[in-house]
């Protein structure tokens, strides 16, 4: 079966979803990712579905249960490069992905997680 | 008017990704704008799935079809599952009968430019849905 192959740089793990996924593979990248963000101690997550045609409801559930996962393991998820026409299909098809954390593109979701490692690291120095 | 029409069995995950695949090709001969391909192959995808975990499995048609001057692309899905005792509810956005988000059906129909949704318990389901060239 394909496997989706998650790559780790620094504390960040990066999933670029390629091609056309069937639902058991959504469902394992799920799992993996969940698993990899424990033994890797990642405090970020990114998803980038530049490449993916469609985004269905069954594949908006994973991103959203893969944030809701990641945010219990306390790292943050960002999705980067959704298609407009992908945007405006979620919408009209009632997913709107509340809570799930997204950027134009790679470069940007990095400067998100960044600037919120930045945030708590400040939060750390004020505390001490 | 039906002009081409194949049709294609859904009985597992990779079958569901092989109807997106034929639906988007379809789409793109018939000459659909993007964002109409993408809502397209969204629907197909949704209905497809509903077809395999509602029924175990079921046929996509894909067709393109003509209506005086104007072309579209029509898909049938149909099973001879348990079908939809009460259709109302079964359009419900966030009704679910199988776990999942229950956007299948309610958020497909809002995708496609025509929506019929033909069941009984017992009869199986056939969901027909048609996006139109503009």
């Amino acid at each position: 079966m394909e496997r989706v192959p998650i790559l780790k740089i620094g504390d960040v793990l990066l999933v670029s979803i390629q091609g056309d996924l069937d639902d058991q593979a959504v469902l394992t990248l799920q799992e993996d990712l969940a698993e990899k963000v424990v033994t890797t101690s990642a405090v970020g997550v990114i998803i980038d579905i530049t490449s993916v045609e469609i985004v269905d409801s069954f594949v908006g559930r994973m991103l959203s249960t893969i944030a809701g996962m990641a945010r219990m393991l306390d790292a943050e998820t960002i999705v980067v490069g959704m298609r407009p026409a992908v945007a405006i299909t979620l919408v009209e098809l009632g997913l709107t992905l509340g809570g799930l954390r997204t950027a134009l593109d790679l470069e940007k979701g990095i400067a998100l997680l960044g600037r919120a490692n930045e945030s708590a690291e400040t939060l750390t120095a004020v505390a001490k | 008017m039906v002009d081409t029409a194949e049709e294609l069995a859904i009985t597992s995950n990779d079958q569901v990704v092989i109807v997106r695949q034929k639906v988007r090709s379809t789409a793109i001969d018939l000459g659909l704008s993007l964002i109409d391909q993408t809502k397209v192959v969204t629907a197909a995808s949704e209905l497809a799935r509903n077809t395999l975990v509602h029924a175990g499995g079921g046929r996509a048609r894909i067709e393109i079809v003509q209506a005086g001057l104007r072309r579209g692309l029509r898909l049938v899905f149909s099973d001879e599952g348990p079908g939809i005792s009460d259709l109302k509810l079964a359009l419900t956005d966030g009704w679910s009968s199988g776990g999942g988000l229950g956007l299948g059906l309610s958020g497909s129909r809002r995708l496609v430019d025509e929506f019929i949704l033909d069941s009984e318990p017992g009869r199986g389901t056939i969901v027909t849905v048609t996006k139109w060239t503009r």
